[in-house]
């Protein structure tokens, strides 16, 4: 689903597209999934966008972020962060480099015994 | 390398590296900020989570007649080589905000979960909470002035732990000792964990 075209109200945009996906990118973005300004030149238009994706837009232009980061600097819902992503992702804005380890299984060693190497050099 | 306090930034996250988390559970006011704060090179920041059946009221206009339940999560980051950050979260510890917890539980590494001796009864819904769950988690007890001292096996008896569940002392205001504790953590993790078998 896009609401792209659909001009107006961003409070109303963003209530609409909420409304329709508030669990669907639960998988692509978790709370740890970092985010990044999409590598092409130029990018898209914002025409389209509302405030607060544009307000993402503008954060990543600093620094990649994890979810929980914009939430936290945005002073938005995880789950409002997750739908305004899955849309900047549709429209060519962000993309997301970084990968968090596969859930659903147990955890690798080779990442545990990174985490503790990490750990131990603190 | 040194905690926020540092006058030094946490590095910039490209958005390349590998992520992962720990959630710090505990009951109100057990540490878990205090001990985020002190691992974390960030600044410890809340990120909030609304609960709600439809997710449909986040137009932020507060209308009247709606509910909402708004569940904060401190959360730090810290950087453990070039490619690899460990996001730390204070896990709401409420029951009624199990989704949350669910969610914020899916793919993380396991959970400190930190205890305070005085009220230990506080600890048990909490307990409980991670058991359900399904992660993996060590005990670190937050050491208050004039809190009891009970010897790690006899907190596994009361608290009827595994025999094989860390318990280890911290002061969460210390940054080494809570390095400690996620260390004691991530090494029982690895005992869980197989060799590679791929």
């Amino acid at each position: 689903m896009t609401s792209a075209g659909h001009g107006g109200d961003p409070l109303v945009r963003t209530y609409v597209v909420t409304g329709g996906r508030a669990t669907a990118s639960r998988n692509t973005f978790d709370f740890v999934t970092l985010v990044a300004l999409s590598p092409y030149s130029p990018q898209p238009g914002r025409a389209q966008l509302n405030h607060e994706q544009n307000a993402i837009l503008d954060l990543l232009a600093r620094s990649a972020q994890s979810v929980a980061e914009l939430g936290a600097l945005l002073n938005l819902p995880i789950c409002v962060v997750r739908i305004l992503l899955a849309d900047l992702m549709e429209t060519g804005h962000i993309t997301t480099a970084g990968r968090i380890h596969e859930a659903a299984e147990a955890p690798d060693r080779t990442l545990l015994e990174a985490v503790l190497e990490g750990l131990h050099k603190l | 390398m040194k905690g926020c306090t540092s006058s030094e930034p946490a590095p910039v996250l490209r958005g390349t590296e590998v992520t992962t988390k720990i959630l710090v559970a505990g009951h109100l006011s057990a540490g878990k900020t205090t001990l985020i704060g002190s691992v974390s090179q960030i600044r410890p920041v809340t990120t909030e989570e609304t609960m709600t059946s439809a997710g449909a009221d986040v137009d932020r206009t507060d209308l009247p007649g709606k509910t909402k339940t708004t569940v904060a999560m401190d959360f730090g980051r810290l950087h453990l080589n070039d490619n690899l950050v460990l996001y730390l979260f204070g896990a709401p510890g409420q029951p009624r905000f199990f989704p949350i917890l669910q969610d914020l539980a899916h793919g993380a590494l396991g959970v400190l979960l930190l205890a305070d001796t005085r009220r230990l009864d506080d600890t048990y819904p909490i307990l409980e909470l991670i058991e359900d769950l399904g992660l993996p988690y060590a005990v670190a007890i937050n050491r208050f002035d004039g809190a009891p001292e009970p010897t790690a096996d006899r907190l596994r008896e009361v608290m009827r732990l595994e025999a094989t569940t860390p318990v280890v002392t911290c002061d969460a205001r210390d940054r080494s000792s809570c390095r400690d504790a996620l260390i004691a953590l991530i090494t029982h993790l690895l005992t869980l964990t197989p060799e590679p078998s791929r």
